[in-house]
């Protein structure tokens, strides 16, 4: 089986969820003896070096860099603000949308170019690319569905065009995978897609990725309770804050901390003054590597109190690293992680009771973490590559 | 023979709230709830009763008046018929019409449904007895036969329930304990002289309780003939069927549209139509049969999931951390003498609370959540500290 996938960079060069993602399925992939021929837009991050790495790593894959800014998790203002730095700018889109679709003509001559079986794209900018490659191959096309325009703008002010772009990707689609019966959902109610076409595959963890040795003694002396994740609207954070603060109230020996970067980091770390709290949140920016494990590890809780959440990779690492986990029932991954605490993230009073709960009894946090850290064996990349293979198959002639 | 022995399990804990860490110190009712709630208690129990005590005891008292040869025994905890008297009086007076019969026996428990045996004697001593007081209040009736909750029972326990008078003691028939023997006989508690042990047939019961609506079975549909025939063929090979269970069997956990109601009517007629079966209570069980041989039960022994041990009640750090709370403050409570506060700590020590936090992980699983009003047992923990830590704060005077 070969495939031609058109998805986004993997870690450590990526900047959340979709990465881990699209590395997880690949290696996966790989290690069932599919050939993977792996597409992405080329950057600063994305280099010759990222090449020589994964071609070590995953030996059945083979890496095809296109020229264009595009970038995961863009939005026009991050596409404008990197377009206006680049030297050579008559060369790319002026905008976001006419970038993508740039990018999606470049893959009819990939298409062209690369043998495969099927062609399997990951998110909405990347739809429009899996469109034209089918164009030119007539080969099946599995759209990847990782997230929805209503998920990232938190439901606040859907940009008309991408969705526009979302929907059309999606019912031209052959088939379509969703991170979630969440997401399945999403997709079937605000696009009106058939909901026998959609597959739901949930994303996995590769446990050992996360157990080290690294020295993590906490330096405060008080319990730590963790956010890490994008500062956007649709993750929360906002609501992390006014429950910390809260939990403050009964219980002064806590550090929160807040990990990440994105559009809302400023309006974030004002809330937390504004609520009085400046000096028990921590903001670390965005970690990777090391620190990251470091930090997952270091924690007593971890909270992803997203708004709206297709899956939620970060409960299953924090998980692996031995941190219990409270997960917003908003979240994909809730359909699966059972041993952990859920509450509605609008329910800030909930998740102060049950975060001081963690908190005062040592038992809880043990049960959570052991039985948590248990559940996530069967939350592995590989069986998501299973279910994914039986979809090619379902989709391409035997004997191929 | 053989004879059949029924015992029907009657309980409902008080269910805690939702209590928040923010209502400790603010809010010292735990209990009642207003509403919807799936921890209504009120609620809940006018439910049971129109689902199933009502009609099951209107069953059984059609059944006794056509075949008065028909027998049962029941085991209420003292929970149940508090709640019972406050919210549907009228399950009472049926169930007092049934015991008026002559045809029911009545056995004794812990008023609290507790597993106060396991933590303190003297507690356990104390709500037996208050739950004999109950009996007697409300049915003029005075048993001689001890079960205790979930069926929890070892050496130990027998030795303490023959001192405290009992003729008869209920354990489960557990193949693992038994080592070869039968459930079907009556047994000597090791290291006691009189007192006598009975055994639940735990595959005959389970197929009544657990396994009667389960289409993917194979002896699916189950009808009364059939079960006759089941046990026809322990004739000669046993005296005594022993079928325990939840008497919520009957339109709760089986509901009415299973059959299972039918099934209790016709099961009488079936079985008598063998001359060489009868129906006995557990009291007259032991009196009519010898004891086969003396069994050493060292290990507790319980009726729940495919362990049957405690681990669904204290399985976890979680369990064993708010049992060792609510036990250790036991001197405390009993020094304010206040009668209030003991019965609240009291209501906090019944089994359910500490089932709602079991974390196993196998197909039991599912039977636990069916029963849960918790959407997980680290919630239902987590309800249950803050409860607890308001509790202590009321104890201590603080409030």
């Amino acid at each position: 089986m070969k495939v031609l996938m058109f998805g986004w960079e993997f870690p450590p060069f990526n900047s959340g969820g979709l990465g881990t993602a699209c590395y997880g399925i690949t290696k996966a992939l790989s290690e069932k003896g599919v050939e993977v021929n792996f597409v992405l837009p080329k950057s600063t991050k994305v280099s010759e070096d990222f090449v020589n790495i994964i071609s070590a790593n995953l030996p059945q894959t083979k890496i095809t860099l296109v020229d264009s800014l595009l970038t995961s998790y863009m939005t026009n203002e991050t596409y404008w603000s990197v377009f206006r730095s680049t030297k050579s700018r008559g060369f790319y889109s002026s905008n976001l949308v006419g970038e993508v679709e740039r990018y999606a003509a470049i893959a009819q001559d990939i298409a062209a170019e690369v043998d495969h079986d099927i062609i399997h794209c990951h998110d909405w900018m990347t739809l429009a690319a899996g469109e034209e490659a089918r164009k030119i191959s007539g080969k099946p096309l599995v759209s990847h569905i990782h997230s929805t325009e209503s998920d990232r703008s938190g439901g606040q002010g859907m940009n008309q065009v991408i969705s526009k772009i979302e929907r059309e990707g999606i019912r031209s689609a052959d088939r379509v995978i969703a991170v979630s019966k969440f997401t399945k959902n999403k997709i079937v109610s605000s696009y009106d897609i058939e909901k026998e076409k959609i597959d739901v595959v949930y994303n996995g963890i590769n446990k050992s990725d996360f157990e080290n040795n690294l020295d993590a003694t906490n330096p405060f002396g008080k319990k730590i309770v963790l956010f890490l994740g994008r500062l956007t609207l649709h993750k929360g954070a906002d609501y992390f804050l006014r429950s910390a603060k809260k939990v403050l109230e009964k219980n002064k020996d806590v550090v929160f901390i807040v990990s990440g970067g994105g559009d809302m980091e400023r309006k974030v770390i004002e809330l937390s003054c504004q609520l009085g709290i400046g000096d028990k949140v921590l903001f670390t920016g965005f970690l990777r590597d090391q620190q990251l494990q470091k930090i997952y590890k270091m924690a007593d809780l971890y909270v992803m109190p997203s708004v709206s959440e297709p899956f939620g990779i970060t409960p299953l690492e924090a998980l692996a690293s031995g941190t219990p986990v409270m997960i917003s029932k908003q979240s994909g991954v809730s359909e699966v992680l059972h041993h952990c605490l859920k509450v509605d993230f609008w329910n800030t009073d909930e998740m102060a009771n049950q975060i001081l709960a963690v908190l005062e009894n040592q038992e809880l946090e043990d049960c959570l973490m052991q039985n948590g850290n248990r559940e996530i064996d069967g939350l592995n990349w590989g069986r998501a590559a299973d279910k994914i293979l039986g979809i090619y198959k379902s989709l391409v002639p035997a004997g191929t | 023979m053989p004879s059949i022995c029924f015992y029907f399990q009657v309980h409902q804990p008080y269910r805690i709230k939702k209590y928040s860490v923010f209502d400790i110190g603010n809010d010292h009712n735990y209990f009642d709830v207003g509403g919807a709630s799936d921890k209504n208690n009120e609620v809940i129990m006018k439910k049971i009763a129109q689902k199933c005590y009502l009609p099951a005891n209107k069953v059984l008292f059609d059944l006794i008046h056509r075949h008065p040869e028909f027998k049962v025994s029941f085991s209420f905890s003292g929970v149940a018929l508090e709640q019972m008297e406050k919210y549907a009086p009228e399950v009472i007076e049926s169930f007092q019409r049934l015991v008026d019969t002559g045809n029911v026996e009545i056995l004794d428990e812990t008023y609290y449904h507790s597993l106060s045996f396991f933590y303190s004697n003297d507690e356990f001593v104390e709500q037996i007895k208050m739950h004999r007081d109950k009996v007697k209040n409300l049915f003029d009736y005075e048993p001689q036969i001890f079960r205790n909750t979930e069926l929890a029972y070892n050496n130990e326990l027998a030795v303490l329930v023959e001192k405290l008078g009992y003729k008869g003691i209920i354990a489960e028939g557990w193949d693992y304990y038994l080592k070869g023997k039968s459930p079907n006989f009556v047994y000597r508690p090791y290291n006691t002289k009189k007192i006598k042990l009975l055994l639940k047939n735990y595959k005959l019961s389970d197929d009544i309780a657990f396994r009667f609506s389960n289409r993917g079975w194979e002896e699916y549909p189950l009808h009364a003939p059939k079960f006759a025939e089941w046990v026809n063929s322990v004739n000669g090979n046993g005296q005594t069927i022993n079928l325990f269970m939840d008497y919520e069997t009957f339109g709760e956990h089986q509901w009415e549209d299973t059959g299972i109601f039918n099934f209790l009517r016709a099961l009488p007629e079936e079985i008598l139509k063998n001359p060489d079966n009868d129906f006995k209570t557990p009291s007259e069980v032991a009196d009519a049969y010898e004891v086969r041989d003396e069994l050493d039960m060292h290990n507790i022994v319980t009726w729940a999931d495919t362990e049957r041990d405690l681990s669904a009640w204290t399985g976890n750090t979680m369990q064993k951390s708010a049992l060792k709370k609510i036990y250790e403050i036991e001197d405390e409570v009993n020094a304010r003498e206040d009668e209030k506060l003991k019965d609240e700590w009291r209501k906090l020590q019944t089994s359910d609370h500490f089932y709602y936090m079991c974390t196993k992980w196998c197909s039991d699983g599912d039977v636990h959540k069916y029963f849960s009003p918790y959407e997980s047992p680290y919630e239902a923990f987590i309800n249950y500290m803050n409860v607890l830590n308001d509790f202590k704060m009321v104890l201590s005077g603080e409030k």
